[in-house]
């Protein structure tokens, strides 16, 4: 369970409105189930006391709202992000993809987010209320009397098993308390990937990317893909395409994605919690970052605003080709 | 009313595949119910409904239509479609039988679509009627009895037996050859008020169609709230690709190098070039594109279809949108819900 309650998101997004502090709040808005949560733009004070939530299905990620958000609305907007979300914050600042003078961050401390699906395959379907109490979850259901009870710790999703950073990285306030940046697990699924010989990777690659129904959620919601239009949307472009025509296509966009925010993408997770398929995105591109770390020393998008991403900046000390090579068959 | 025993589904499943490919709802690696072509060893699943709804069967995501290829002057039209042979549909729920009848309306009238109609013609629909159904399901609200789900052939699951009941011609002639034993039809009416009972208390059991239909673009197009229910959307079209009655394509060519495949692929109202031409585009903004996406279902279908709604209920749009907006919120935000 989160540790700070929703009634101090509350009480901190109507007191910065009231005082004309901002204009906005982007919040979560509650939905039907308590789980299926909205990421919304709050300006009345009563709508914030009735319908903002914060609980562990908050795990939409406000930062790239912001590059919309703050041409279209007036004055400015308070947005809360959780430390992942941090990240993006700084790397679209570095792109200089919003004002930073429109925006109040408040950082706020995150227990890790519950991945709804997990806690489906425990309590099945026909949830009807979710309630929290300490580290459990009740899940209550049409079929059942008394609440299923979920350790929030079992259902979390894959991203924040992995957490990278419980530490903020950008805020103008924050509110509880500040963590630690984190040694996750995250690069092991890849070096299992990297172990598998190029036969077996092609074959993992083939039959999740197989799945792809090019909804495009997973670019839509990512905050390194803020092109004002994407060449697959693009009729000019000459690739432009609303289905993976074939098995080649289907990895084309994929991989080109995946290397078009190599440097860029701080692994805040968003594409694979979308993916209505649940293809495990964040692999190939935590094997972009790893590379990158391998190969030009230890590098995280979005840790500061205005750093030069390792693939797009020159040293001389900058690994040969030659030396990739090597690494790639050694 | 035949009676099978459910330990010898596999056996019938066996024996409708020696006439026709059988296709059904078999769970993936992650767990995921997805239509897979059934061979032995093919499990059907458990889930209520797969993530991605049948209509690709009738109308897939990507289909080739023609090629061309040209000699000089001449151009050599080829008919590239593969002519479906027989198949059966196992598995699928009462919504998902709706969304045929909602696409049928629009593929098979004059002129017929007759890559569908050529589908249409021959799968054979196997339903099964709902026994667990979710949260996200609302098949009520638009007169789907998800206990009674139709298509060619209907099943009722009860622990440990299927009740079989053919509806079609065609759906008798494949039931006649399957040998069932016949039966009474008291554990099938058992079956349905179980599941009836819990239909009613799903949370969105009361939803109702107030407030749309036919006759309401005037009432509705211009509510200030289409901005806020948009505000957030992504714009991403998973809602079009999951639903089982959106129905939109684009027609595109494929230069091969030696010739051109002329294919159509499923398209999005959601998406910034939807049906860009040369005069550009007729929907600019996100709030538009998301608006046209639910008038079509709940003002312009109807008005064009006798007044029936198009969308089925199954909640599919409901579950996998990456921002949870849904045609739920939008007629509990824009009808006559309370
Ligand atoms: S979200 Fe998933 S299904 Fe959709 S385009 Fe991305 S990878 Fe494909
Ligand atoms: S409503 Fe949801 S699924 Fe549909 S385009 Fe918008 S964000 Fe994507
Ligand atoms: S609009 Fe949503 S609920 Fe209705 S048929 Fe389509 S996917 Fe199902
Ligand atoms: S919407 Fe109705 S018919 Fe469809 S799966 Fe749910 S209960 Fe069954």
């Amino acid at each position: 369970m989160q540790k700070i309650t929703r009634d101090v998101l509350v009480s901190k997004a109507i007191s910065l409105l009231e005082d004309g502090n901002v204009s906005h709040v982007l919040g979560w808005r509650k939905g039907e189930f308590d789980y299926d949560i909205t990421p919304s733009v709050f300006s009345e004070k009563e709508d914030i006391e009735n319908n903002f939530v914060w609980n562990d299905f908050c795990g939409a990620n406000f930062s790239k709202y912001l590059v919309q958000k703050t041409r279209k609305l007036e004055g400015k907007i308070l947005v809360f992000l959780k430390p992942c979300d941090t990240y993006s914050f700084n790397q679209l600042l570095t792109e200089h993809r919003f004002d930073r003078d429109n925006v109040y961050a408040v950082g706020i401390p995150c227990e890790g987010m519950a991945d709804i699906s997990k806690v489906k395959k425990i309590c099945g379907e026909g949830i009807s209320s979710i309630d929290f109490d300490g580290d459990n979850i009740l899940v209550n259901t049409v079929y059942e009397d008394a609440p299923i009870v979920i350790d929030a710790k079992s259902v979390l999703s894959e991203r924040c098993i992995n957490c990278k950073s419980k530490k903020h990285v950008a805020f103008d306030e924050l509110i509880g308390e500040e963590g630690e940046i984190i040694e996750s697990g995250r690069f092991d699924e890849v070096e299992k990937l990297e172990k598998m010989t190029p036969d077996e990777r092609f074959e993992f690659w083939q039959s999740e990317l197989s799945k792809c129904i090019r909804c495009n959620a997973c670019r839509d919601v990512c905050p390194a893909c803020t092109c004002e239009k994407c060449v697959f949307d693009n009729p000019k472009s000459g690739v432009e395409n609303k289905a993976p025509a074939n098995s080649f296509e289907e990895k084309m966009f994929h991989i080109i994605r995946a290397f078009h925010v190599a440097g860029r993408c701080t692994d805040c997770g968003e594409c694979s919690r979308v993916c209505p398929q649940d293809i495990p995105l964040h692999l190939l591109n935590r094997k972009f970052i790893k590379d990158i770390d391998n190969f030009y020393g230890e590098y995280q998008a979005g840790a500061e605003v205005g750093s030069r991403a390792p693939l797009v900046d020159y040293t001389t000390e900058d690994v040969e080709p030659s030396d990739i090579f090597e690494g790639r068959n050694g | 009313m035949f009676k099978s025993s459910l330990n010898s589904i596999n056996e019938i499943f066996a024996k409708i595949a020696e006439n026709a490919t059988l296709y059904l709802p078999s769970d993936n690696k992650d767990g995921n119910a997805v239509y897979t072509k059934w061979e032995n060893g093919v499990v059907w699943s458990n889930s209520l409904n797969t993530v991605k709804s049948p209509k690709d069967f009738f109308f897939p995501q990507v289909e080739d239509m023609m090629a061309f290829k040209t000699e000089g002057k001449n151009i050599e039209i080829n008919d590239i479609r593969e002519e479906s042979e027989d198949f059966v549909v196992f598995g699928v729920r009462a919504c998902d039988v709706r969304s045929f009848d909602i696409l049928d309306r629009v593929f098979l009238v004059d002129p017929c679509d007759s890559y569908y109609a050529n589908r249409r013609e021959h799968g054979i629909i196997i339903s099964v009627a709902c026994t667990k159904p979710s949260e996200t399901c609302f098949c009520k609200t638009f007169d789907i009895d998800a206990t009674n789900p139709g298509g060619d052939i209907t099943v009722w699951k009860t622990e440990d037996s299927l009740y079989w009941s053919a509806n079609t011609d065609r759906g008798r002639e494949l039931l006649s050859k399957l040998n069932l034993e016949e039966c009474g039809d008291e554990a099938v009416n058992e079956q349905k008020a179980k599941t009836e009972a819990i239909l009613n208390k799903l949370p969105l059991a009361n939803l109702n169609t107030d407030g749309f239909g036919g006759d309401k673009t005037d009432a509705l197009f211009d509510r200030p709230e289409w901005k806020t229910l948009s505000e957030s959307c992504l714009g991403c079209g998973t809602c079009t690709f999951v639903c089982p009655t959106c129905q939109c394509y684009d027609i595109k060519d494929f230069n091969t190098g030696n010739q051109v495949i002329r294919y159509r692929c499923w398209d999005s109202c959601m998406y910034s070039d939807f049906t860009k031409m040369a005069h550009g585009n007729n929907r600019l903004s996100q709030v538009e594109r998301f608006r046209q996406r639910f008038m079509h279902k709940l003002v312009y279908y109807p008005a064009n279809n006798d007044g029936i709604f198009g969308c089925a209920g199954c909640g599919r749009c409901v579950s996998k949108c990456p921002i949870s907006m849904n045609i739920v919120k939008v007629m509990k935000t824009l009808g006559g819900n309370d």
